[in-house]
């Protein structure tokens, strides 16, 4: 009897915890209400943070790389994600959005109907994200033509179809602190925000665990393609040993320092960077010198 | 009627290239062996060549009217050349080691000749804009790298 009454007490105290840990959190509208949808910075926001790379159709060039319409696949040990329709259709897509609901989206990973976002949606990297910077790109994104194609479902079976789990995948492996700490020029600083609260590079170059988290410790080491055969390289210092002009001259023209070209999804990635300004390309590399060596 | 050959070429190839990737084993047939190993020297031409021309483009050597015109005729020659036999069915990168070369290649032959076809206009592009002076190049030279860039896109992994 006694021993009944204390596993119900375990249970509700597991559930209590569970619903706490587990629960969506929304940005605070008031930190959001007074800054500017800045267009112009939206559009570099844009650009460093890669959305076109997974929303946009794969093969799509020029004004079409601005239809963000969805539909490309990512495939995974979890399943099959499938990018959604991000445009301003108020039917299909984001149209109908608030600033708040949008901001909420990308920095915390919560959909406005609450539910957690999976972390294909690199949210864990935005969320280091300025407001300021997240509430340009919301007026950035209303300037986009609207695509009205529906969101096609992720193909995502049991337990990891239970949304609210994701709340503990998020309190493991989401933090906003920085990944590389210490004292940083201003340069390195800059490449840092672009790389580790935009660009998301980490989300392919950084082994992941058997949970899906990142190891850390291997930051920009160099992973597997969860998609099948392949792997993306290490980038860190102890194997890439290109010079910042020659990783640079990669982000902009995406040929390496032999003249082989980049390919697969880097290819897009470089179709974002050679939009930046050649300063915000620079400080990438300024930043990839200046983390840890993984040996590779 | 070409449209039907390159159509029928294509469905011969990739039911070969299914068929191939069923038997694929460790063991690779010498003749696929020394078609990866040729297209791959193309490719290293490729990128010698556009080595010359990067070079002078991010002004890490002088530009010089002469050299940046024989990269450029050597590029447009490496388009031109008719790389058929290099694209066996069954040399992709599911069938065999060695190869990035992904499958999808042999399922959209007519997209990837259209891809060859842009790199050559590109190719010829550069070779008018390599000898008028530096700054035609450097301009020349964006659309090169995006027609390398977009087969590579579709058509190579990632990395070995």
């Amino acid at each position: 009897m006694r021993i009944h009454r204390w596993l119900i007490f375990f249970a509700l105290v597991g559930i209590a915890v569970y619903w706490v840990v587990t629960r969506p959190t929304r940005v605070d509208a008031a930190a959001i209400a007074g800054l500017e949808e800045d267009v112009a910075r939206g559009e570099t926001v844009f650009y460093a943070a890669g959305c076109a790379s997974c929303h946009a159709d794969e093969t799509a060039q020029g004004e079409a790389k601005l239809q963000l319409g969805g539909g490309q696949h990512f495939p995974s040990d979890f399943g099959t994600f499938t990018a959604p329709n991000i445009s301003p259709s108020t039917e299909h897509g984001i149209g109908s959005w608030t600033r708040e609901q949008f901001v909420t989206a990308v920095t915390q990973g919560v959909s406005p109907e609450g539910q957690h976002y999976y972390p294909a949606f690199p949210y864990t990297t935005y969320t280091r994200m300025e407001l300021a910077d997240a509430v340009a790109l919301y007026g950035f994104m209303k300037t986009l033509p609207a695509v009205e194609t529906p969101s096609q479902p992720h193909q995502v079976s049991f337990p990891f179809d239970i949304r609210r789990n994701l709340g503990g995948w998020k309190f493991l492996f989401m933090s906003d602190d920085w990944v590389l700490d210490g004292d940083l020029t201003p340069e390195q600083e800059r490449g840092r925000y672009l790389v580790e609260a935009m660009g998301h590079c980490a989300e392919c170059h950084t082994p992941r665990n058997a949970l899906g988290g990142m190891q850390m410790a291997s930051w920009m080491g160099g992973a597997p393609n969860p998609a099948g055969r392949g792997s993306f390289p290490n980038i860190t210092p102890g194997k890439l040993t290109w010079s910042e002009g020659d990783i640079a001259a990669y982000l902009e023209s995406g040929f390496t320092p032999e003249f082989d070209s980049a390919g697969g999804h880097m290819a897009l990635v470089v179709e974002n960077t050679a939009q930046l300004a050649p300063e915000d390309r620079a400080a990438i590399a300024a930043y990839l010198k200046a983390i840890p060596p993984v040996d590779g | 009627m070409k449209a039907r050959f390159t159509f029928g070429l294509a469905a011969v190839l990739s039911i070969s290239g299914l068929v191939g990737a069923v038997v694929a084993d460790s063991h690779v047939d010498p003749a696929i062996a020394g078609a990866i190993k040729a297209r791959q020297a193309q490719m290293t031409l490729y990128a010698f060549n556009l080595g010359t021309l990067g070079a002078m483009a991010r002004g890490n050597a002088p530009y010089d009217a002469e050299a940046a015109t024989a990269a450029a005729t050597n590029l447009q020659a490496l388009t031109g050349l008719n790389a058929s036999a290099l694209w066996p069915a069954g040399s992709d990168s599911e069938s065999v080691d060695g190869t990035r070369a992904l499958p999808a290649l042999w399922q959209n032959f007519p997209d990837v000749i259209e891809k060859a076809q842009a790199t050559k206009a590109a190719a010829d592009a550069m070779v008018t804009a390599a000898g008028t002076d530096l700054a035609a190049l450097q301009g020349a030279m964006g659309a090169l790298g995006g027609a390398c860039g977009d087969c590579h896109k579709a058509y190579r992994l990632p990395d070995e």
